[in-house]
């Protein structure tokens, strides 16, 4: 039964599967992202309240939700490499840092866009907000402590523990929103008694997260190749790759 | 499952552990410094002094906005379902201000217990719906109020 995960801890053959997957991926998201924009910003109707501004959300919302995704997603394979150490599981971690805090960025950027017309101003320091720019210190704290260490190995354990530590951030963002007197609205689509969105919008905003979904996952087959060429660049699967004509 | 990855396991579990009571513990201590405003209820309960620089949070209040006519002075009323602060503002209100409409007023008491702003912020809801929907609800009277969202989640020492 584990002889099929295992499978997932070997690089030649994770390596295969992503060459033969990323394509696919990347243009299911493309289609998706397409498809998403003009069912968002041409078919949907305008807010009954904020008129067309809203229409950002389109683009905050999902990039809100990734920024975490793309954090837990590090969290966990981080874990998964400190117990059982298995590499593989720290090229993902490796490979998700950057397009995390780009997310997170685009999260940040998004929403202060979005806040000057409605709440009438760029930036608050509003729990919510603040948490949200600590997540992107997270990032690049865990960037530049990898690029610090000198020797990867210990290097790759160090950043590990960061990155688990660092999930306690998530729920704190997350519920900010119910737990503190904010100026971000409470939750519209992840709350107990429904989303509290009308169906029109409601559809492209899901397209548009499995655009960005797929997004992810496309950057990350591409970047897990170059992590595990890296660590396994004197590899014999490599060697063999490179003669056989095809990394 | 060897021993030594258990052992592994069960110290990433702890170390998990350790880190969020530590942050849980940190997040309880500073959150009224985490509350981006107090409520009319604070205010109420006399938990911020005149003079003190704050931000008031609450609902418009239907039909109490006063505007001036030579100039841009605006007076309005501020609840969270219970308890209300006249608030006077002299400078332009966002787009979204409206009767009914959340917002957050950065200013201080004066001595008639009027919130005096120097800044006004509007707080948009979390509902998002087509126009026609919103008056179909308005027409039913199901239109979602947001001022009980208002009310203090936790008592605000000053």
């Amino acid at each position: 039964m584990f002889k099929w995960i295992h499978k997932f801890g070997s690089p030649p053959y994770v390596y295969a599967l992503s060459k033969a997957l990323s394509p696919w991926v990347g243009i299911a998201s493309l289609i998706l992202f397409a498809f998403g924009l003009y069912l968002g910003l041409v078919k949907a109707p305008p807010d009954y309240e904020q008129g067309e501004v809203y229409r950002i959300i389109f683009v905050h919302v999902p990039a809100a939700w990734m920024s975490m995704f793309v954090y837990t997603m590090m969290a966990i394979s981080s874990a998964v490499f400190l117990i059982w150490r298995m590499k593989l599981a720290d090229v993902v971690a490796e490979a998700s840092a950057g397009i995390g805090a780009w997310f997170t960025f685009l999260a940040l950027a998004t929403g202060s866009i979005w806040g000057r017309p409605t709440w009438g101003t760029w930036w608050e320091w509003d729990a919510r907000l603040t948490f949200e720019l600590i997540l992107l210190f997270q990032y690049m704290a865990y960037m530049a402590l990898r690029a610090a260490i000198e020797h990867k190995q210990s290097g790759a354990r160090a950043v590990a523990i960061l990155a688990v530590v660092g999930i306690v951030n998530i729920p704190i963002i997350h519920f900010s929103v119910e737990w503190f007197n904010s100026l971000h609205q409470p939750a519209t689509i992840t709350r107990a008694d429904g989303p509290k969105m009308h169906s029109s919008m409601l559809i492209p905003l899901f397209i548009m997260v499995g655009a960005f979904q797929l997004y992810y996952f496309h950057h990350l087959l591409v970047k897990m190749r170059v992590g595990m060429l890296t660590r396994d660049r004197r590899a014999r699967w490599v060697a063999e790759r490179v003669d056989s004509g095809g990394l | 499952m060897t021993p030594k990855r258990k052992q592994r396991l069960i110290l990433v579990g702890l170390l998990v552990l350790g880190c969020s009571a530590t942050v849980a513990l940190v997040v309880t201590a500073f959150r009224s410094n985490l509350e981006l405003f107090h409520s009319p209820g604070d205010v109420a309960a006399g938990s911020v002094a005149p003079g003190q620089r704050f931000r008031l949070g609450g609902m418009v209040v239907e039909g109490s906005v006063i505007r001036s006519m030579e100039s841009v002075d605006v007076q309005f009323d501020l609840t969270d379902s219970v308890d209300v602060v006249t608030v006077r503002f002299d400078s332009i209100l966002p787009d979204l201000f409206s009767e009914g409409q959340g917002i957050v007023a950065k200013g201080q008491l004066n001595e008639q217990g009027e919130f005096i702003a120097s800044e006004v912020l509007a707080k948009h809801d979390e509902n998002y719906m087509p126009p026609e929907i919103a008056e179909a609800l308005q027409k039913a009277g199901r239109m979602p109020s947001t001022a009980a969202t208002f009310n203090s989640k936790t008592s605000v020492d000053p």
